[in-house]
Parts: structure tokens; sequence; C-alpha cells
């Protein structure tokens, strides 16, 4: 399995998530600048990092989703190379329109930066089948604009399609106000595209990587994808 | 021509940033503040001055960058 992170300039998790894929996919990460006009050919997963691309000017990865190398990014999402973009990545996945809906400032106006429980709400998708359904797991998120919107219309269509594949919950698996972080939409952490190949998620599985930091759940993440493209 | 455009949010969508205004206006002292919404504002100066062509050039600048419309509304005026 060959793995590509894009770099952006103002992403500050690709070093981080190359290292997580690393160690469980044992094959070296390639790193990809944003100016570069494509791809790899032989990539088989590729990762949109966290961060603060061009400095979240204008809107979250709105300048990001129009660099020279997001225009293959898009093209192989629709030839079907898994895509996941993480926080920052998730933000740019819906500016390209690869994932609907948008991500705007959380309702508190404060950055958030802690743990959080997920609810594995789809456990069929490469990203996440070796998760049991409706697992509950345990996911940093570290974001400023990670408010899930789309219109009712838009929302009601994700759910109908399975289409919704984390939400944040607490500790037992409950969806409620108190354990929604950042005002999301039905508690969306995270959505996946109609292939079910392309995953924008605000929580940051490299981040809860081992044990030293403090879980492993992000790890399995990873661990899931390698099963999944080997 | 330059264009003075005008980015909104869609009536209905949530604008936090706007309630924190309103809230700073009302610590203020400021009274009878029924709500606060915060958009952005960009000029574009553009070489074409067809009004025509300006205006086309306009729509696809808010469409393909400026604007995310599944959020915002954009009005634009030209001047020049």
């Amino acid at each position: 399995m060959h793995a590509c992170v894009v770099v952006f300039p103002g992403s500050n998790c690709d070093r981080d998530v190359k290292v997580a894929l690393e160690a469980v996919i044992r094959r070296p990460v390639r790193m990809v600048w944003h100016a570069d006009p494509s791809l790899p050919a032989d990539c088989d997963l590729i990762v949109l990092p966290g961060g603060f691309a061009y400095g979240d000017y204008l809107r979250c990865g709105a300048m990001a989703a129009h660099t020279p190398v997001m225009r293959d990014v898009v093209a192989r999402a629709k030839r079907g190379t898994p895509v996941l973009g993480i926080c920052n990545g998730f933000q740019v996945l819906t500016e390209t329109g690869l994932l609907p809906g948008t991500l705007m400032r959380n309702a508190s106006l404060r950055f958030v930066c802690r743990d959080v429980f997920l609810k594995v709400e789809r456990s069929d998708t490469l990203f996440t089948n070796r998760y049991a359904k409706h697992e509950v797991i345990q996911i940093p998120i570290a974001h400023g604009d990670g408010n899930y919107f789309a219109d009712e219309d838009t929302l009601d269509e994700l759910e109908g399609d399975g289409r919704v594949v984390f939400r944040y919950v607490d500790a037992t698996g409950n969806v409620n106000a108190a354990a929604n972080p950042n005002g999301a939409q039905r508690n969306i952490a995270g959505i996946c595209d109609k292939s079910r190949r392309v995953l924008g998620m605000m929580p940051h599985p490299e981040r809860l990587f081992e044990p030293l930091l403090g879980g492993g759940d992000g790890r399995r993440l990873f661990e899931i994808l390698l099963v999944s493209l080997q | 021509m330059k264009a003075r455009i005008r980015v909104t949010l869609k009536p209905g969508v949530l604008d936090p940033q706007g309630k924190a205004i309103q809230n700073a206006l009302g610590s203020l002292g400021f009274t009878g503040v029924n709500d606060v919404r915060q958009g952005k504002y960009i000029e574009v100066d553009l070489a074409e001055a067809d009004e025509a062509r300006v205006r086309e050039q306009v729509e696809r600048i808010c469409k393909e960058l400026l604007v995310n419309t599944v959020i915002e509304n954009y009005a634009y005026e030209l001047v020049g």
C-alpha cells in the first residue's frame, strides 16, 4: 500500500499523520506539495492533513481546494482512490465539493482541543470496517471551525444514504447536545461520499495513535485502512 | 472596472460571530440591538471595461472562490 500526504502551506499535522501511517503500513509515505501538478501514479491512499492551509484565509480550506494538486486529488477520488481528510483536510474536501456541507466557526467561538467520544455509525466503510457497529471510540479534536452545517435536505440525504460515519456522543454512546463540542448539526463528526471511499472527519486519529499518547483508538483506523487496501 | 462585493450569511444560518458582536454591544451599553450579522466586503479591480463581460467574470469569481453558496449569499456593484 502506497500512501501520500498532501502538504499545503500552513498544514501542521502532515508529519504526525506520516509517522502514524508509516508505523502501521511499514512503507515510506510520500509527501506531495500542493503546487505539484499531480500525485505519484501508484498512490493507493491520499491523506489531506490537519492544519491551517493558507492561514484559513477567506474560508477554511477555500484556497487549498483550488491548488494544482487538488485537481488531481479530485480526479483520483472520482476514479475510486480513497481519500481521508482530517480536520483541515475535511474542510478542504467540502470546499472541493467532494463532500457536501461546510464547517463553520464553532458555536462557542472557542478553539476546542480535547479528547471526545465518537460513535462509529458505519462500520462498513474501508476506513471503519473493523470497528464494531456503534462502537464508542475516543479521538481528540483540535479546531476552531468544526461546526458541520448543511441544509436539512442535504442532512436527510446523508442520513438516508448512511453516510454519517462518526457522531459526537457521550462516554456511553448517547447523542446529545452536551456531547457536541462545536455545534455541529446532528452531532456530525465525519461523513463520507456516495462511493464511501472519501471520508472527512474533524477528529484527529493520528493523535491517539499509541498508549503513550493516551490511547490507541486512532491507530486502529490506520490498521483498518491497511487491511482494506492491501 | 471595480467590483465591490458583499458576502453575507444566508438567513437562518447561525452566525456565532454576529452574536458575539451583539453581546459585546450590549455590554458596552448599546441598548435595543436586535440582531447583528457579520459578512465580508471584497473589492476586486478588473482590467476589463465592458460591463457585461465584467458581470460575467464577477459571477464566476464569486461562485468559484469568494462565496460558499452552501451558507452564503453575495451581491455586488460595479464602479469606475
